[in-house]
This record gives C-alpha cells, sequence and structure tokens, in this order.
C-alpha cells in the first residue's frame, strides 16, 4: 500500500451518482422506502473497497501483526504500518510516527488527558475550552480537573456559533498550559480559526489540541501549518471502519509522555523488576491493534484521494447550500448554527414540533437523521435549545437527498398542524 | 404513516400543545426531576399528598409531543388517587408502553392513556411516555431525581 501524494494538478470530475455505486447500503431501503441518510456527522457509510478489503484480509491475509516469523504475518504487518504513512500524508505530519492508533477520538483525547496531563499539568494550571465542545473533549478534562485540580475555563461562542476570538484572547494567559478545542462543530457546522488559536495559545506557552472528527471528513487538515501539538480524529467518521482512532502529537511530546497503557507490543523488553518502552508510536499501542479496521481506514483514505479531495469539498459545498436555502423556505424553522465559515451540518429546529418528534415522523418517510443535544448538551444551553435536529451530509448526499427531507418535513407540519 | 397517526393521535397533540396542569405550584409536599440523558428532556413533577392520597399535582418541563402529553394525561389521571393505586396505574401503563402482548382487560383500566399505546411500535419513544411516570414515582418516594437509564 503505498503512500500517494494527490496530484493536486490530475483533472477529477466528481459523479455523485457513480459514487454512490460504490456504497452498498444505498440498494437498502429504511421504513419501505429508499434510504436518505442525513447522518454522516455521527458516523460515515462505507464504499465497498472498505468493506472488500475487510473481507478479502480476513480471507487470504490475516495473521497477527509486529511478532509473525512468517509471511503472511511480515506482509500484513507492512500493510498495517503503511497506513501510519497514508495517514501522515493525508494530514501532512513531520513523522510518520507522530500517528498513534487508537479506538476511537474519545481514546485518543483520553491518551492525552492521562499521559499527558498527569505528567505535565498540575494544581492550578488552566485548561482552555470552547462552549461548542463534544462531550469527548470536556468530560476527560474534567476527571482531570478532579484528579489534579487543574482549571477548566470555557471559551464562549456567538449566536451565530463562532468562537468570540477577543474573549477567548482574554482567557488565555501564563497559566494556560492547554486548549482542547474542536476544528469544527459537530453541532453547527462552524469551522474554527484553529490556526489562529494554536498561534496565540503557544505564544502564552499553552499546549494546543484540536479535536478533528468532523473537520477530517470534510476539511483539508494540515498538522504543520495549523502548528498544533495534538490532533484528533475516529476512522468511522471518514469513511472507514468503526474501532479505530488516530492521535497526532508532535514528536518531541510523544518521546517524553508517559505510556497510556501496559501490555504487549508496547514494550521494549520486561523482567519482573521493570519494564522498559518501545519506541513511540508503539510505546501508546498496547495490546494487538485493531489490524484490520486500520488497515480498512487507509483504504477510504486511498479511495477519497481517488475521487478527488478538493472536487468531494466543492460538491459538498453545492449540496450545504441547495439545503440551506430549502431549508430556511420552510415556516417555523430555525437553522442553529450560521457561522460565515461552516461546512456540512445543518441543525434546525421547528417551532411547531420538538426534534424527537420530527425525527420519528420523518424516518417513516426513509429520512435518517439525529436529534438531541448531539453530545454537547453545554453548546445547547448556550444556544437556548433543549434539543435540535440536525441532518449531515456526506460526498454521497444529493440534491434529491435534501428534496425527500424538505418533503418528509411537511409530514411533520401536516401532523402537527 | 399509519402507525405514526396512531402515535400522533389529535387528542395526544392536543395535550402535547396544551398540557394541563403545567404550572409550578406554590405548596408542594413532594417534587422530583426526571431527565432523559438520551435526548436532554426534563420535567419536574410537583404533588400534594395527604394521607397517603395524591390531593394535587402538577408539571413544568422541555420535552417531545409525547412526553409532554403523557405527562398531561398523568396529571388529570392520578389525581385523588392513593400511592398504591399509582403504584398499579404505573406498572400497567409500563407493560402498555413496552409488551406486546398485553392483556386487554389491563389495558382497559387505564381508560384515557390508552391513547399512547402507539409508543409500543416506536421503541426508541418508549421512555418518553414513561418519563413522566418514573418521575412521579421518584416524587412520591421521595426522591429528588430520577434518570431514565
Amino acid at each position: 500500500m503505498m503512500s500517494l501524494r494527490t496530484d493536486e494538478h490530475e483533472k477529477h470530475t466528481f459523479n455523485v451518482d457513480k459514487v454512490r455505486k460504490d456504497f452498498p447500503i444505498f440498494k437498502e431501503c429504511m421504513n419501505g422506502q429508499p434510504l436518505v441518510f442525513l447522518d454522516t456527522a455521527a458516523s460515515a457509510q462505507k464504499p465497498n473497497q472498505v468493506i472488500d478489503s475487510i473481507r478479502d484480509i480476513y480471507q487470504t491475509e490475516y495473521a497477527n501483526v509486529h511478532r509473525g516469523l512468517y509471511k503472511i504475518s511480515e506482509a500484513l504487518t507492512a500493510k498495517y504500518e503503511g497506513v501510519r504513512e497514508i495517514i501522515s500524508d493525508y494530514i501532512n505530519t513531520e513523522h510518520t510516527t507522530e500517528i498513534v492508533f487508537t479506538r476511537n477520538a474519545t481514546e485518543s483525547i483520553n491518551l492525552v488527558a492521562r499521559s499527558f496531563g498527569t505528567a505535565f499539568l498540575k494544581e492550578n494550571d488552566e485548561i482552555i475550552l470552547s462552549e461548542l465542545e463534544h462531550h469527548a473533549n470536556i468530560v476527560p478534562w474534567q476527571m482531570l480537573r478532579d484528579e489534579i485540580g487543574v482549571i477548566i475555563k470555557v471559551a464562549p461562542i456567538n449566536d451565530e456559533g463562532e468562537i468570540i476570538m477577543y474573549e477567548f484572547e482574554k482567557l488565555l494567559c501564563n497559566r494556560t498550559k492547554l486548549v482542547a478545542i474542536s476544528h469544527m462543530s459537530n453541532v453547527l457546522g462552524s469551522i474554527l480559526p484553529v490556526k489562529e488559536i494554536t498561534r496565540l495559545s503557544q505564544a502564552v506557552g499553552a499546549k494546543v489540541l484540536i479535536d478533528g472528527c468532523q473537520a477530517i471528513t470534510h476539511l483539508p487538515v494540515d498538522v504543520q501549518e495549523i502548528g498544533c501539538d495534538f490532533y484528533v480524529f475516529s476512522g468511522h467518521k471518514l469513511y472507514g471502519p468503526s474501532g479505530v482512532g488516530v492521535l497526532y502529537a508532535r514528536e518531541e511530546l510523544l518521546e517524553i509522555m508517559p505510556p497510556f497503557m501496559g501490555g504487549g507490543d508496547m514494550i521494549s523488553s520486561v523482567t519482573f523488576e521493570e519494564s522498559t518502552w518501545a519506541k513511540i508510536p508503539h510505546k501508546f499501542e498496547a495490546g494487538t491493534p485493531a489490524i484490520v479496521q486500520v488497515i480498512g481506514l487507509g483504504v477510504a483514505i486511498e479511495y477519497l484521494k481517488s475521487l478527488g479531495l478538493e472536487d468531494i469539498r466543492k460538491y459538498e459545498k453545492t449540496i450545504l447550500d441547495y439545503a440551506t436555502q430549502k431549508l430556511l423556505d420552510i415556516e417555523g424553522l430555525r437553522l442553529i448554527g450560521t457561522a460565515e465559515d461552516k461546512a456540512s451540518v445543518l441543525s434546525f429546529t421547528l417551532d411547531f414540533a420538538h426534534a424527537h418528534d420530527i425525527a420519528t415522523i420523518i424516518d417513516s418517510s426513509g429520512v435518517a437523521v439525529r436529534a438531541g443535544h448531539h453530545c454537547a448538551q453545554p453548546l445547547m444551553n448556550r444556544m437556548n435549545v433543549a434539543a435540535t435536529v440536525r441532518a449531515s451530509l456526506g460526498l454521497y448526499n444529493t440534491e434529491e437527498d435534501i428534496d425527500r427531507l424538505v418533503s418528509s418535513l411537511h409530514n411533520v407540519n401536516e401532523i402537527f398542524n | 404513516m399509519d402507525s405514526l397517526r396512531e402515535l400522533y393521535q389529535e387528542v395526544i397533540l392536543d395535550h402535547g400543545k396544551n398540557p394541563r396542569n403545567f404550572n409550578t405550584p406554590d405548596d408542594p409536599t413532594n417534587k422530583a426531576l426526571g431527565n432523559n440523558p438520551l435526548c436532554g428532556d426534563q420535567l419536574t413533577v410537583y404533588l400534594k399528598v395527604n394521607s397517603g392520597v395524591v390531593e394535587d399535582v402538577a408539571f413544568i418541563g422541555r420535552g417531545c409531543a409525547i412526553s409532554i402529553a403523557s405527562a398531561s394525561m398523568m396529571t388529570e389521571f392520578i389525581k385523588g388517587k392513593s400511592e398504591d393505586e399509582i403504584k398499579q396505574i404505573f406498572n400497567k401503563f409500563h407493560e402498555m408502553c413496552t409488551e406486546d402482548a398485553s392483556d386487554k382487560s389491563t389495558i382497559e383500566e387505564l381508560e384515557k392513556l390508552q391513547v399512547l399505546s402507539g409508543v409500543r411500535e416506536f421503541p426508541t419513544r418508549v421512555k418518553c411516555a414513561t418519563l413522566p411516570w418514573h418521575t412521579l414515582l421518584a416524587a412520591l418516594a421521595g426522591e429528588k431525581e430520577v434518570t431514565t437509564e
């Protein structure tokens, strides 16, 4: 599995009908209707390329990695380690060893909190989060606070769902040791100015962790350009399998951070008196990893690159604009999240029906959306809503999907009015 | 669409839009907060209990049509009933919402509450209907807060 940099001059023509044929789920019906899948922000559907690669490995190539002194183990180890190169290339890390495989982004954040947090933060050090964080980027820091007494500060957002930069800057001081912030909101779609946030934070000596769960699917991510210290995301939102997440951390940090979990594969040598750790990144990967899922994630990234990343983004933007316009035409609909810079997520409420009633009713028309607080209760409180409906887009969504969403929302109107 | 119509009957929509006993009484003897962590819905049930009988009941909160309607209809149904009666009604109501083959005669005792039986077809919505009842039981038991698991 070679890692190939996408040739920017290579011509791609994004053909959504062709792309949809790669996703077998779209042959399926839900409640007797062709599936309209608008929940990619929760988890993306998988193309045949990924599904086939998983099946093929189990059928013809499978063995454990890193220890087999035989051909198929060596071959699969090379494939597994090759994915580090693919990801390193995809997010432009300086070194391949800066990519750590985890179970998901949540585990990546917990790894940083447990390892970096307990080793290098101390009582009264300050951590800055933002109001729009997912619970996964709140709770691990609260657990750390309860254990070692760090102080959590929260940067506010405005009514549109954009971080208020001058308020953020006011929170920065020489006690700020970590800023943990989303690249893109899972509820509002807002894209945060992470490069500027990183620059300002590092200027006061803080480290910066970026939760890239949503951004990785919709935006170009260049960790060196952003300059962040940590960047985390999950594979399953990037059209890859569930069960694999990624932690990027700068090499010098990984070198000094203590291991997160102990076990096989993360050691150099073990005696009953003491053990020594493997080199990075393996120091952080105890036990048999999610071998096949990792390889599946590599296949997913290669698939996206073959479609043309820039073309995918341009196409997704046209669908977002179309959907925004169509939804705003609906009387009583309030769009939650109107940031100038946003991508692929449409959260809304209807003034005549609760989000859960809406989701139930449109489900019967074959439309899959998310309804509720989207694991971001503090953000819901900030936006003064109990729950929203969230329609989130993937590269396979079409204008027709949006039309089906809109017509199913008219059913809600029929029932409630 | 049929099971949807069954779920969103007129009487449910009416109670959802215009909930009865939707207020904060001055002198409740018991009150409890109910949370559904899955959706963030919350409601508070207030009771005035005298010698084991619920003399008055009210609620406030935010939630979907099903949970608000269920709470509203519950307050109308239990007023004047004893704690023991309410516990029996709760069991029957719960059975109606969750069990396919619940006994017809059992359901009949629930009278108007039967309109909520449509939630059976929507497993993700059962807790919307039962949250007010769990909150009621918590209030009767003197607990301050309850969370649907």
